[in-house]
């Protein structure tokens, strides 16, 4: 592998930062040179947000450009469509079930566009994951991040082992176990 | 091996002050710098404050310099012109213990009111400016600067963007090392600046520049990389990865001292090209000097002084073509927007339905300028609204100002706030000021200030009350009011406006970001008793939408449980139930 661009997407308070740290690790922990870059400040509270992380022999440029991302990532359906641009020619969306209107769409200045996954499906390969019903299956609304990195996981490879082990090194002591129930979930065990 | 860790450009510039024996640093809070005195502060050796605001912090750690000590300041590009006033002067006195500055540059305006380049301030200041490429260098950088501010006698600044400060690579961690301080000595010729002193280190500091002109182009921070040999290119910082993405093949003369330049390594290097090229965000500041110096160069005629650059940018300027696959998709805009349950909505929902205009201030509620709450007019600098406000009433007189007041958060309120009131109260101002007292520095991520009762470090401290410090003085009236009491709010505004001397209203309630500010409740609606009259959707609440057939809708995991909208509905559709 010559190198991976992953894209991180969401509305801001969804949790992108943690799980591309998460990706990040784990390939620092299987060898490669990383490089992530994320959002801070005003860009945070409840806007569209992006982080992206590199990982390879070597990585120059803290971000993904258009039309270089190998996975997009997104924790939100309207956020998957506004980066899928980003994609390379067979790249990957990850998707979580999810539609949030932004203002634009609540005072009226927007419509929140119909049929995006179909409209993703015509470019690009999706897979579509219902994040939040599993995380309340598992009793915490919170561990949706989890749920859509384990399936994320599986495009992006390294063994179930890896990912685990810097999860519980990651995520906060009292919800390693939650955390790693809800990324096996994702990763289809 | 060393040990290597994953870090975020910030985290490892504080990992850099550590391992360089900084024993002081001071610091306010400004994305994107915040992080470097949060990393920081987790090591116990350094001692590290949060000051009211950059001047303070620059005077704070002039005095670790002077003592003997190494010491810090921390901030972005704006807080470097609150701060200007101490660091021309600390030019000239110059250092005893080694004294670094890092400004974050903020190209792109992540979180900022403008775009302006520190190196220019740097210029003026005659302060040299190193500049790393990614965390590993941001951490070694930052050792040289000491080394360099003790060894030229001067201030060193760190400059940073926020592609560096807050993107993460690979680090390799070393040991503290800490120089024994320097011994300190009276020396009024070089700590007193009065004119006999200063007019004799302004000789200092050209002869400082002088030298270290001459010696930079041997640093260790420059290097030249050979590529094919075809083309020439001149680059710093964030700029050099987007350069090697893009031109894998040119040939890279990286700068690491940005101030002064390396004049001699520069020459040498474009002497085998026609012309260089050179890659810099922001200002031309490396261009203008190399084409004064007769070289022939391009660099804005090809790119814009706005915004972050990006390999696909430098490879459609250079090759002609960049990597664009598919096209982009139509879809609504998602900008940032007041968090549910944030009090500044509250004030914010009462001054539009009161049809107030607000002088407004750097903070969260800068949103208060965009629909639908819509009730911020002018947002200039930190402190800015209150003496904005003065402005008014003194150019258009009382009745004027009868529909406008100036809003300020607590924290930028004790930055520089705090003086444009004085003046309000010393010029005889009638206007009223609000203080939206969220008891935190809430857009940077929350950081303690001087009147939240801790430290950085989180010891306890006095809290300064703002009440009693605007009685102090000598505000003629100050009322408090919680900011989610709307009612008490509506009456007190009106009043305040309408009357005839100076009123501060400090409405309080804590940032709903803040641990443990969830309500107790969450809020339902009915869609029976829902008449889909909107009003609730005029507050902005992100947890508030409408269904297909018109009825709202209230997102429960987002509710913050705050009550607001229960005050917008007057057909009783939303109720508080408990969580």
């Amino acid at each position: 592998m010559k190198e991976m661009n992953i894209m991180v997407v969401g509305v801001g308070g969804q949790g992108t930062l943690l799980t591309s740290r998460i990706i990040g690790k784990t390939a620092l922990s299987c060898g490669f040179d990383v490089k992530l870059s994320e959002v801070h400040g005003m860009a945070q509270r409840g806007g569209s947000v992006v982080t992206f992380v590199r990982f390879g022999e070597k990585v120059r440029e803290p971000v993904v450009e258009e039309g270089n991302a190998d996975i997009l990532i997104s924790f939100e359906q309207l956020e998957a469509l506004r980066y899928s641009h980003f994609l390379k020619k067979g790249g990957k969306i990850i998707v979580n079930d999810c539609k949030i209107e932004p203002m634009t769409v609540v005072t009226g200045a927007a419509e929140y566009p119909e049929n995006i996954i179909e409209t993703l499906k015509e470019k690009h390969d999706v897979t579509v994951i219902d994040g939040i019903s599993a995380a309340k299956e598992l009793g915490n609304p919170k561990v949706l991040n989890s749920v859509v990195l384990g399936a994320a996981a599986r495009k992006i490879g390294f063994t179930k082992e890896e990912w685990i082990s810097v999860i519980e090194k990651t995520v906060p002591v009292k919800t390693v176990d939650i955390n790693v129930k809800a990324f096996l979930k994702g990763y289809g065990e | 091996m060393s040990e290597q860790r994953i870090m975020l450009g910030n985290e490892a510039i504080a990992r850099g002050a550590f391992e360089a024996g900084v024993k002081v640093s001071s610091a306010y809070p400004g994305t994107p710098s915040t992080e470097i005195s949060e990393f920081l502060s987790k090591y116990e050796e350094v001692y590290t404050e949060w000051a009211p605001n950059e001047k303070v912090a620059v005077e704070v750690a002039i005095g670790a310099s002077f003592s003997g000590a190494r010491s810090l300041a921390c901030m972005k590009h704006v807080g470097l012109n609150v701060a200007s006033d101490p660091l021309y002067t600390f030019s000239y006195t110059g250092v005893n213990g080694g004294a670094v500055l890092v400004v974050a540059d903020d190209p792109g305006l992540a979180s900022s009111q403008n775009e302006q380049d520190t190196r220019m301030i740097a210029r003026s200041a005659h302060v040299p400016v190193l500049e790393p490429s990614d965390s590993n260098e941001a951490k070694e950088f930052i050792k040289f600067a000491y080394e360099l501010s003790e060894k030229y006698d001067t201030p060193v600044i760190l400059r940073t963007t926020t592609k560096l400060s807050h993107s993460q690579g690979i680090v390799t961690l070393s040991d503290r090392v800490v120089p024994e301080d320097k011994v300190y000595n009276r020396d009024v010729k070089k700590y007193v600046m009065m004119p006999g002193s200063a007019i004799g280190r302004h000789l200092v500091v050209e002869d400082r520049e002088n030298r270290l002109s001459n010696d930079c182009s041997d640093f260790s921070i420059n290097r030249v990389e050979e590529g094919s040999g075809k083309l020439g290119v001149i680059t710093s910082g964030i700029c050099y990865q987007y350069v090697k993405e893009a031109l894998p093949n040119a040939d890279v003369l990286k700068i690491g001292i940005v101030n002064p330049l390396p004049r001699r390594l520069i020459e040498e290097f474009s002497k085998k090209y026609d012309e260089v090229l050179i890659v810099e965000e922001l200002e031309p500041v490396i261009e203008e000097q190399i084409k004064s110096w007769g070289i022939k160069a391009k660099g804005k005629e090809l790119f814009t002084k706005q915004g972050e650059y990006s390999a696909n940018m430098i490879k459609k300027a250079i090759l002609g073509f960049d990597d664009e696959v598919f096209s982009k998709e139509q879809v609504p805009a998602r900008p940032p927007i007041l968090c549910p349950g944030c009090p500044h909505r509250s004030v914010f929902s009462v001054l539009n339905k009161l049809k107030i205009h607000a002088a407004g201030d750097i903070g969260c509620y800068t949103l208060g300028a965009v629909a639908p709450l819509s009730v911020i007019d002018t947002t200039v600098c930190m402190g800015a609204s209150i003496s904005v406000l003065h402005g008014i009433e003194k150019s258009k007189g009382k009745d004027f100002i009868k529909n406008w007041v100036a809003v300020i958060g607590d924290s930028t309120f004790l930055h520089t706030g705090v003086n444009s009131l004085i003046n309000m109260v010393y010029n005889k101002s009638t206007a009223t000021v609000i203080v939206l007292d969220n008891r935190t520095t809430g857009m940077t991520g929350h950081q303690d200030h001087a009147a939240t009762g801790k430290t950085l470090k989180g010891e306890d401290t006095y809290a300064i009350d703002l009440k009693e410090l605007c009685t102090a003085i000598g505000v003629p009236n100050v009322l408090e009011v919680n900011a989610f009491d709307v009612s008490t709010l509506e009456k007190t505004i009106k009043e305040s406006v309408n009357g005839d001397v100076l009123t501060v209203i400090i409405a309080k309630a804590p940032c709903a970001l803040l641990k443990g500010q969830k309500f107790p409740y969450k809020c339902v609606s009915d869609p029976e008793k829902c008449k889909k009259c909107g009003m609730c959707l005029k507050i902005g609440c992100p947890a508030i939408t409408k269904a297909k057939d018109g009825t709202i809708v209230i997102d429960g995991t987002s509710c913050n449980g705050c009550g607001l909208c229960l005050n917008y509905c007057k057909f009783g559709a939303i109720e508080k139930v408990e969580r």
